[in-house]
């Protein structure tokens, strides 16, 4: 599957979640399926989705939180992985588009062929973690993983097709910090 | 001295409601109080870029941040700050230990003591040094600066400020 085709699937299914995006190729095709205020486009401070999210769902304990993060910034900060689990909100899922790459600087292989990703949540202590490859697999996994208690994980195993002439986040950053805190706090 | 009980009591008094930071032993008796205190609920970091991150997070969820870190960690973070808080705009007040302050340290402290005030500077992160009689003015300074402009404080602090528990 494609990343998009995962972007399209996770689209139909988001309600006002707010959801922090890893930076790169995940924030711009996330952003050019769906432009959500309660998006939160990272562009810089890769490894930071997790922590993003982390704070968000501490703050909002009422709020379904969900990160959608890359399997090159899950590895940069895996420690964080580790803080999640131990803080453990209910209201957190932790979704890994897992590449194999870091794809938007030129698809250089990460770990994550031979670590799985959704393991090292496991033992880290999340609730759940469940690997998906196939697009009819995410409505299912989401719908069982959204309505168990979190911290959960849902790692979908997409090939690396990003498509390079797709615009980039037009929303400045104070912008997307506006329009994010505006759909949670208002 | 500076007494980190009363100190913690200050920061809540001005709305500070979540806490978090990696461990120096500069700052063993603020957390000390911090970890006692339930209301206060102490996050541990594992390093404090995360702690940048989820720092801010709580702020876009309606937080009012605290992170505490020492000097080294400052490192760590630096493109957290400048690629997040300073672009995005997102506040938070940093705690952050003065180790190696005028050269009398640790190796591994001596550079970044030296270079500390310059890297703030460079950074564009603001900071005032805290000492045992400016705590209120530095605190309203500091929040005046999260509300209207919207950008980190740091609150440096040197050896011997707060009572040490270590
Ligand atoms: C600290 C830091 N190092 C390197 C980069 C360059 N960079 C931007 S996105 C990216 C790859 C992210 O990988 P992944 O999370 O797997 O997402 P993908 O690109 O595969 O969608 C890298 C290395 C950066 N922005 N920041
Ligand atoms: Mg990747």
């Amino acid at each position: 599957m494609k990343g998009i085709e995962a972007f399209k699937e996770l689209a139909h299914l988001l309600k006002n979640e707010p959801t922090v995006l890893a930076n790169g190729y995940i924030s711009r095709e996330f952003f050019n399926v769906t432009d959500r205020k309660e998006n939160f486009y990272m562009i810089g401070s890769m490894g930071l989705a997790s922590s993003i999210g982390l704070g968000v769902a501490l703050a909002q304990p009422e709020r379904k939180t969900l990160i959608l993060d890359g399997d090159g910034n899950v590895l940069m900060s895996m420690g964080t992985l580790a803080m999640i689990a131990a803080c453990a909100p209910k209201n957190l899922i932790h979704i890994v588009i897992d590449n194999e790459v870091y794809e938007s600087t030129g698809s250089q292989r990460t770990l994550s062929h031979e670590i799985k990703l959704e393991e090292v949540a496991k033992s880290a202590g999340y609730k759940q973690a469940l690997r998906v490859t196939r697009p009819e697999e995410i409505r299912p996994a989401y719908e069982k993983l959204v309505q168990a208690e979190g911290p959960v994980f849902l790692l979908i195993k997409v090939e690396p097709a990003f498509d390079a002439s797709q615009g980039r986040v037009t929303h400045t950053p104070e912008e997307i910090r506006d329009r994010f805190m505006e759909s949670i706090v208002g | 001295m500076l007494s980190s009980k009363i100190f913690v009591d200050k920061l809540q008094g001005h709305g500070f409601d979540f806490f978090t930071g990696v461990p120096c032993s500069l700052l063993s008796g603020l957390i000390a109080e911090l970890e006692a205190d339930r209301e206060a609920g102490y996050i541990p970091s594992v390093r404090e870029d995360a702690g940048v991150g989820l720092c801010a997070g709580a702020y876009m969820g309606g937080k009012r941040p605290v992170l505490l870190m020492q000097n080294s960690g400052f490192g760590y973070s630096l493109n957290a700050f400048t690629s997040l808080n300073l672009i995005y705009k997102i506040p938070v007040l940093v705690i952050m230990s003065w180790r190696g302050c005028g050269g009398k340290d640790a190796p591994e402290h001596i550079i970044m003591g030296d270079i500390n005030e310059q890297l703030l500077k460079t950074s564009g992160m603001e900071y005032a040094v805290l000492d045992e009689n400016n705590a209120d003015q530095v605190l309203s300074t500091a929040l005046k600066k999260i509300k209207d402009e919207k950008v980190p404080y740091t609150l440096l602090v040197k050896k011997g400020l707060f009572d040490e528990r270590h």
